[in-house]
């Protein structure tokens, strides 16, 4: 039984083949005069160099956690290369016509076609490898609504008001040592704006791409949605098989203003090394979005990849009646680490939040869930539903749950369930006693235990993570 | 070896489970289109027949062999039995939270028609058939959407045991105590899905520990099974003989087993 179940899971990691793409990267090496140098390749206003500067004194003074469930050599961020770019992006491509075909093929070969007329109608995309924004599409469609889609290094030139108003607002310089480093030499990601009352026309989403070789991804993403306006943003996250560990550390922070909704998902599926825990990419990542009064929140994830994982979306819901979810289903294998979940800060009247995490552990991996529900005194009437359920596959791997409830308001109601559960003799048992393979059938029950989140995830997205898992039917009938 | 108007045809069948000896020299033979009845004690090996012939693990074929149309079972993985046409319906029904019941369902025959080189249903057409399938068994359509068993009842779980045979149209069902904890009307509509179903080609083994699901499926062959082998072989009126008079009478005769011992 162990043994299919193995095999099922043993899957090629698609995502693995390099581009032989000519890349300028910055040497190994971690001090001011790196960050100048970053300042200077992306020709930054003498403010945002400054603001760097000062986050990597900030940084310089911390020390890596290790609180979380996790057990990795420390990082040598000195042997990190910050800045790589493929040398066709030096001077900037006008169009796409402009851009290198073997930057086109390495997103095509994701199954992310960046030409318009072959994209999927609806969903505008940011394509960012290693260091820089490749390309956006459907830029002047978005436009027209009045809809800021763009790299944020262009967006610190064009919008600088917009950027300074907000930038590390919501995770401030000092949160924590991972978004620290972020702020000091974050390269590019994208930056979004949706305008008073307007209904984002289409899908917002952003691949990004780790090539170069030793180099470390940090990415900063930035989405304002005004008042009462609507977006909907999709992350997907892919990087070649490689035999040395890769750091990736971003920084998400989310506006939305009175009224507004954002919903966020992400299918993350970068490197988690070899089946012996060789290689893979270490993903610290700081997500965080504030709401204001009436505001909605909404983080779905759906996390395969990485050989580490430390990341918890998070909302701070500050106006009143405003509503953050957090949706999660993480998957580990082999010897995958993750330490993930949320943090949900009520601070307003009424406001509300939902947290469901399904974590699924096989092999010899360990799949922690770590999440935490604050009711400020002034939360009056505040409600939290958290449901956490842990499905095993085998006998050697670990499922672990680390929840924190801290209640100020003896008006607040915070509920909490827990389930685990394993694939169990019987389930595998019907499905090949119906015909079904070994594989087939895994994937199906894997699938089954996370409905609830993949119900949450835009179509096009529902789609990739059923495939992420296995999984041919999902969505296709009832 | 295997006579070609035999489906079903078991030699001199050892088998054991967790290194205890359940089977014990079982014989049969069955033909396309015949239902036979096994009826017998608690502990006789009536559950491990089917669990043995299907290929569950944990149970060890010691000896003999076993041919469905001709095909050595007992070479074929678990899945490619269930493709050449064994069906098992459960005595307990396992649940798989969040998976469908269509969803079940179609991958179930999309696997089973892929096997045999056919072209897979559309949803639509899929959809259509379960549809029906639904109706013969007195479900609710309602019920393709639940989860696989989810938070059915016994009678309901039966009923959906029934309904996947009659999408996937085996050649041969065995159903496992399929009566056991329903009521009189559950029973008749777990009959009626059989009877059905049944026709010139398909067979059924029927195990049971009661004569009366034996009043509305009616077998054209009963056996006794005792100690992990047939002992005796009748009509459909062996099981009245049994019910009125319990098993208790078959084991005042000693079997050749025991006269050896």
């Amino acid at each position: 039984m162990t043994e299919q179940i193995d095999k099922a899971l043993a899957r090629e990691y698609e995502a693995g083949f390099v581009s032989a793409v000519e890349s300028e990267t910055f040497e190994p090496g971690l001090d001011e005069d790196v960050i100048r140098r970053i300042s200077e390749v992306k020709g930054e206003p003498e403010w945002m160099l400054e603001w760097r500067l000062k986050a990597f004194r900030v940084w310089q003074e911390m020390e890596e956690p290790d609180w979380a469930h996790l057990s990795y050599p420390k990082i040598d961020l000195q042997s990190v290369s910050y800045y790589s770019a493929p040398k066709s992006m030096k001077d900037k491509p006008k169009s796409l016509d402009e851009v290198d075909p073997e930057l086109l093929r390495t997103y095509e070969k994701l199954g992310i076609p960046l030409v318009e007329q072959q994209m999927l109608a609806g969903i505008a995309v940011d394509a960012v490898f290693d260091s820089v924004s490749v390309v956006t599409t459907f830029r002047e469609k978005l436009e027209e609504a009045g809809v800021i889609f763009c790299p944020i290094s262009e967006a610190v030139h064009k919008y600088p008001d917009l950027i300074k108003k907000y930038i590390g607002s919501v995770v401030p310089t000092k949160d924590n040592y991972f978004a620290a480093l972020n702020c000091a030499v974050f390269t590019d990601g994208s930056f979004v704006y949706i305008p008073k009352g307007t209904r984002c026309p289409m899908e917002l989403s952003t691949y990004f791409r780790i090539n170069e070789q030793n180099t470390g991804q940090f990415e900063r993403t930035l989405i304002i949605a005004d008042e009462g306006s609507h977006v909907s943003y999709l992350e997907g996250c892919t990087a070649p098989q490689r035999d040395e560990n890769q750091l990736h550390a971003a920084v998400v922070e989310l506006v939305a203003l009175d009224n507004a909704e954002i919903k966020y998902s992400t299918v993350q599926n970068w490197y988690p090394g070899d089946e012996d825990g060789k290689g893979g990419i270490y993903n610290f990542v700081t997500k965080r979005g504030i709401c204001h009064t009436n505001a909605k929140i909404s983080w779905t994830q759906v996390e395969t990849g990485s050989a580490v994982t430390w990341k918890y979306p998070s909302c701070v819901l500050k106006g009143d009646n405003s509503i953050g979810e957090f949706y999660s289903v993480a998957l580990t294998r082999g010897r995958q680490q993750a330490d993930t979940g949320t943090k949900m800060i009520h601070i307003g009247k009424n406001t509300k939040s939902t947290i469901i995490s399904k974590g699924i552990s096989a092999g010899k991996s360990n799949n922690s869930y770590r999440g935490l529900v604050r009711m400020n005194p002034g939360a009056e009437g505040a409600r939290n539903f958290t449901q956490c359920d842990s499905l095993l596959i085998g006998d050697q791997c670990g499922a672990h749950t680390f929840p924190y409830v801290e209640s100020r308001n003896p008006s607040a109601i915070v509920e909490h369930e827990a389930t685990t559960s394993k694939v169990s003799d019987d389930q595998m048992f019907l499905c090949r006693q119906r015909g079904v393979d070994p594989e087939k059938a895994v994937s199906m029950i894997v699938n089954g235990f996370c409905k609830e989140v993949f119900k949450e995830l835009p179509m096009e997205f529902a789609v990739e993570a059923g495939k992420l898992l296995e999984i041919s039917l999902e969505g296709s009938v009832g | 070896m295997s006579n070609e108007n035999v489906l079903l045809s078991i030699k001199d069948l050892h088998a054991s489970v967790e290194e205890k000896n359940i089977l014990k020299g079982l014989n049969l033979d069955i033909k396309p289109g015949e239902v036979h009845a096994i009826m017998g004690p608690n502990g006789a090996g009536k559950s491990t027949t089917g669990y043995v012939l299907s290929g569950r693990d944990g149970y060890e074929v010691d000896s003999g062999s076993a041919t469905l149309d001709g095909q050595d079972l007992f070479d074929m993985d678990v899945e490619e039995r269930a493709r050449a046409g064994l069906f098992l319906a459960f005595q307990y029904p396992v649940e798989i939270p969040g998976v469908s019941n269509l969803e079940f369902l179609k991958v179930s025959v999309d696997s089973q028609r892929e096997a045999r080189g056919e072209e897979a249903l559309t949803s639509a057409e899929f959809l259509k058939l379960a549809k029906e399938a639904c109706k013969q068994v007195n479900l609710p359509v309602s019920f393709l959407k639940r989860g696989v068993n989810e938070g059915f009842s016994g009678g309901e779980k039966k009923r959906n045991e029934i309904m996947q045979m009659i999408l996937l149209k085996p050649k041969l069902c065995i159903l496992d105590e399929t009566d056991s904890g329903l009521d009189i009307d559950a029973m008749q509509v777990v009959a009626n899905g059989v009877n059905s179903q049944r026709d010139s080609e398909r067979s059924f083994i029927v195990v049971t520990h009661y004569q009366r699901l034996l009043d509305y499926i009616k077998p054209d062959f009963v056996h006794v099974l005792a100690d992990g082998k047939i002992v005796k072989s009748g009509d459909a009126s062996l099981a009245k003989e049994l019910e009125a008079q319990g098993y208790a009478w078959l084991q005042t005769e000693p079997t050749e087993d025991e006269i050896e011992d």
